[in-house]
């Protein structure tokens, strides 16, 4: 069964699981907004590059 | 497998495993269709951009020199001596070692490329089309892989590991964002300027990252 989790937690979220949880974070807050904010489309893009470096500064710093 | 342990139990182990990958489609399938559309490209879109990030991180950290790019020739000598010292048991006329490698590989591998296909196709509703497209996609593999005859180590890897990623990031940027209930500008035509974006960001990412591994500490 821990394998089998594994195996799946691999799968999907990979090895820094900061991207996948400022990735939800970022879907949440679209969410949020996107009644009451037309411009709500630019949070998600602005989030993907954000988490990326982010994500990339760790490896590299 | 084939070459270290024989084709016959390397392409057993590949066929049942495509066997096993075309059932999950077929049974997944019909039940994707029966999801309302905004939450299943909510999910989709949220799939895609984690599957995404993770092929777009490790392109970017190879192509600026701050993780190995794969040597594919090492790779394969050092599976190839493995297979070469592994026992061999044969059950039902097949050599177990060479078919559960090959079943295990094909099955993996596939499984991502069955949720792509699964992906792609429910949420524009048409999992039959992105069926062919993929089968499409194999049989052109082939026809490469024949005409070309050159080992792994020839294919740009890293390079399309990097346009995967910028797309899978995309699309899911795209449909995670429409499935939060965003309308973008232009309906569709905001896509190809979201994978401009994906890719601009991506390339500025590596030159950033190799002046840094560049610049004196």
């Amino acid at each position: 069964m821990r394998r089998f989790l594994h195996f799946w937690w691999d799968f999907i979220v990979g090895d820094d699981w900061r991207v996948a949880a400022g990735i939800a974070l970022a879907l949440g807050l679209t969410a949020a907004l996107a009644t009451t904010w037309a411009t709500a489309w630019l949070v998600l893009p602005l989030a993907v590059a954000a988490v990326l470096w982010l994500s990339l500064l760790r490896v590299a710093s | 497998m084939g070459v270290t342990r024989g084709w016959r139990s390397a392409l057993a182990g590949a066929a049942v495993a495509s066997l096993a990958l075309a059932v999950i489609v077929a049974a997944l399938g019909p039940a994707l269709t029966v999801i309302p559309i905004e939450v299943l490209r909510l999910v989709v879109g949220s799939l895609l951009l984690v599957f995404g990030l993770q092929w777009l991180r490790k392109a970017i950290l190879r192509a600026s020199g701050w993780r190995a790019v794969r040597d594919e020739d090492s790779v394969y000598e050092r599976e190839a001596a493995a297979a070469r010292a592994a026992e061999h048991e044969e059950r039902a006329g097949v050599d177990w070692y060479g078919f559960t490698v090959s079943f295990k590989g094909v099955l993996l591998e596939g499984l991502e490329v069955a949720f792509i296909v699964l992906t792609f196709g429910s949420t524009q509703g048409s999992i039959p089309l992105a069926v062919a497209g993929a089968v499409a996609a194999l049989v052109l593999v082939v026809i490469a892989g024949v005409v070309v005859r050159g080992p792994l180590s020839r294919v740009p890897e890293n390079t399309l590991a990097f346009a995967v990623g910028v797309m899978l990031t995309t699309f899911g940027t795209f449909w995670g964002a429409e499935g939060a209930g965003v309308d973008w500008p232009g309906d569709d035509a905001a896509l190809p300027v979201v994978l401009a974006f994906v890719l601009a960001v991506s390339l500025t990412y590596v030159g950033a990252l190799r002046r840094r591994r560049l610049a004196p500490a």
